[in-house]
C-alpha cells in the first residue's frame, strides 16, 4: 500500500465543517498515543525498577543472572574444542602487568609447594586425593603458545606461555572419570567424565570453576612458564592457569587444589557479580 | 485546506521508541564496562585533546567501579536491541517502507543540499518528502551501525569460539575500538537528531508518537503543499529536476 491511497482525497469543494471535524478527532487520536507512550514508558521505567530490586544471585538481579546462564547454555552448545583461539609470532609476546594479588599471601615456599589433585568420585563416596610435584607436572608433555591474555577489565596482551595441557595431565593421571579412566581423546571425553573442575589457591583465598570441555581444550594449560622464564612468585609461580578460552579471572595463580566434581565449583568473581563462564 | 495525512505505521513507531531507551541503556552500560580499561583518547603522541573520559565525568554520573553489573545488563539488553533491530529490518523489508528509507542515486546531493540549506548556507528549500536524502543516509547508516555494533560486539564477547569475526573485524583490540567508536557515532546521531526534530517542530514529531501528520493541501488541485509528499525518492528527485 502506498502513502498515495491512505492520503484523504480531497473534496470536491473546500468544506470548512469537514475539516473543523477531521481535525478535531485527530486531536483526540494524538491525545491518546501520547497518553499511551507515556504510560509505557512508565511502565517500562517500573519494569526496570523491579528488575533491579530482585533478590541478587551471585552479586547481580536474580533474572539478569538467569540470561546470563541462558547466554552461556547457549555458547556452549556453539562450543567446540576445535575452534583454537588466534595464535601470534613469539616477537610480538610483551610483559604483561600484575594484576590480581587475591589469594596469594605471604609465607608461601615455593620449594615445599605440592598440586593437590582431588579425583572425580560419585556423590556420597569421600575422593582419593592424590599430590603432584612440580618435576612430575614438567615430566609431561610440554606445550607452548603464544596468545591474547584478555582481562575482563578491556585491556589485553599477547604473551607466550610454556606449560603442560590440563587435557595431558588427564591422559596420562586416570583422575577425572568416574570410573578411572585416562582421557585419551579430549574431543570425546568418556560419558563418566566429571562436569567441573574446580580450582584453588593454597589459602584458599582465590578459586575458579570450569567446565569440562574449556578444561579439555587443547589451549587449556597448567602453566609454569611466561615469555621464556620461569612464572614469578606475583604471576603465580610455581603453577598457574592459562587459557586463552576465559578471561583473566579464571587464570588462577599459584593452583594449590585441582577438584573434579559434578556441582559447578565456587568463583571468586563470580560470587561478586561476574559472570560464572567468563569467556569462550 | 488541512488534512490528516498517515506518516509513521505503528510498528515503527514501536521499534523507534523500544530502541531509544534500550539503546540508552546499552550504552550506560557500556561505560560502566569501558570505564575499567578507559584507554581511548582524540590526539596523537603525547598530545591529548579529549580524554574518554575524564574522571569528573565519571564522578558526576556514578560510572565508576560497575564493571560486573555493567556487563550484566550488557549482555541481557543485547537481546532486546538485536532483536528490536532485527525485526524493524525485517518489517521494513516486507512492508516495503525500505522504499522511503534506502538511500538512492539521488540522496548523495540531495543530503548536500539539505546539510547546506539547515546550516542557512542555501536558500532553497529541499524537496518535500517522508524523508529527504540526508534523512535516508542518516537513517540507513545508524542501521549499519547497529549491524556493526553486533558483530564488534560479537567478537570481542566469544573472541575464539568466533575467532574467524574477531580476525575479519581487525583482531580483538580493533574491534573493541570499533565498538567504542560506534557508540561515540550514536551519541552524535542523537544530538543532531534532537536538533532536527525540535526544528522541523510540533506536527513531524508527532507522527512519531501519533503516526499522523497534519498537512496544507490546495483544495483545488489537491497537492500536498506542505509536510511529507507520498512520492519516494527517485520520483521526487526527478519531478525537481524537471
Amino acid at each position: 500500500m502506498t502513502e498515495q491511497s491512505r492520503l484523504t482525497p480531497p473534496p470536491a469543494s473546500y468544506d470548512e465543517a469537514a475539516e473543523a471535524a477531521a481535525l478535531q478527532a485527530a486531536a483526540k487520536r494524538s491525545r491518546r498515543s501520547f497518553l499511551i507512550t507515556g504510560a509505557l514508558g512508565l511502565a517500562g521505567l517500573a519494569g526496570w525498577r523491579w528488575l533491579d530490586s530482585r533478590p541478587t544471585v551471585e552479586g547481580i538481579p536474580g533474572p539478569l543472572r538467569k540470561v546470563l546462564d541462558f547466554n552461556a547454555d547457549l555458547t556452549n552448545a556453539y562450543y567446540k574444542n576445535t575452534r583454537l583461539a588466534p595464535e601470534f609470532a613469539r616477537s610480538r609476546a610483551r610483559k604483561i602487568r600484575v594484576n590480581g594479588k587475591v589469594g596469594l599471601s605471604n609465607g608461601f615456599d615455593p620449594q615445599t609447594w605440592k598440586l593437590t589433585v582431588q579425583a572425580y568420585a560419585p556423590v556420597g563416596t569421600s575422593p582419593q586425593v592424590h599430590t603432584f610435584t612440580i618435576e612430575q607436572i614438567k615430566a609431561l608433555p610440554r606445550t607452548e603458545m603464544t596468545t591474547e591474555f584478555k582481562c575482563i577489565e578491556g585491556w589485553s596482551t599477547i604473551v607466550h606461555w610454556a606449560g603442560v595441557r590440563l587435557s595431558d595431565f588427564l591422559a596420562k593421571y586416570p583422575l577425572a572419570t568416574r570410573s578411572g579412566q585416562r582421557i585419551a581423546d579430549p574431543h570425546n571425553p568418556p560419558a563418566d567424565a566429571a562436569a567441573y573442575v574446580g580450582m584453588t589457591t593454597p589459602n584458599d583465598g582465590y578459586y575458579v570453576g570450569l567446565e569440562m570441555q574449556s578444561a579439555l581444550h587443547p589451549q587449556t594449560l597448567l602453566c609454569y612458564e611466561m615469555n621464556g622464564q620461569p612464572l614469578s612468585l606475583a604471576h603465580g609461580a610455581p603453577l598457574r592457569l592459562v587459557s586463552p578460552l576465559k578471561y583473566g579471572v579464571k587464570h588462577i595463580k599459584r593452583i594449590g587444589t585441582i577438584a573434579f566434581t559434578d556441582v559447578r565449583p565456587k568463583d571468586y568473581w563470580a560470587e561478586l557479580g561476574y559472570d560464572w563462564h567468563a569467556g569462550h | 485546506m488541512k488534512v490528516v495525512v498517515e506518516k509513521h505505521p505503528l510498528a515503527i513507531r514501536w521499534f523507534h521508541w523500544v530502541n531509544f531507551p534500550v539503546l540508552a541503556l546499552m550504552i550506560w552500560s557500556g561505560m560502566w564496562i569501558y570505564w575499567a580499561n578507559d584507554v581511548y583518547r582524540l590526539g596523537w603522541g603525547n598530545t591529548t585533546l579529549f580524554k574518554f573520559f575524564p574522571t569528573s565525568f565519571y564522578r558526576a554520573f556514578h560510572i565508576d567501579h560497575k564493571l560486573a553489573q555493567g556487563m550484566s545488563w550488557h549482555f541481557v539488553l543485547m537481546w532486546v536491541f538485536f532483536l528490536n533491530g532485527l525485526l524493524y529490518v525485517l518489517y521494513t523489508v516486507f512492508s516495503g517502507e525500505w522504499r522511503y528509507l534506502l538511500p538512492n542515486r539521488h540522496s548523495f546531493r540531495e543530503a548536500i543540499q539539505v546539510t547546506l540549506h539547515d546550516l542557512g548556507l542555501r536558500k532553497e528549500h529541499p524537496p518535500i518528502r517522508k524523508f529527504n536524502g540526508a534523512q535516508q543516509i542518516a537513517y540507513t547508516s545508524v542501521v549499519l551501525m547497529g549491524l556493526g555494533s553486533v558483530l564488534t560486539g560479537l567478537a570481542i564477547y566469544k573472541p575464539t569460539q568466533l575467532g574467524w569475526l574477531t580476525t575479519l573485524l581487525g583482531g580483538y583490540e580493533f574491534a573493541r575500538i570499533i565498538h567504542f567508536a560506534l557508540t561515540i557515532g550514536y551519541v552524535l546521531f542523537f544530538l543532531v537528531h534532537i536538533a532536527q526534530v525540535v526544528r522541523a517542530g510540533w506536527n513531524n514529531f508527532q507522527a512519531m508518537v501519533a503516526g499522523f501528520e497534519i498537512q496544507e493541501v490546495s483544495p483545488a488541485m489537491g497537492e500536498v503543499t506542505s509536510g511529507p509528499t507520498a512520492l519516494p525518492a527517485a520520483d521526487s528527485s526527478q519531478k525537481i529536476n524537471r
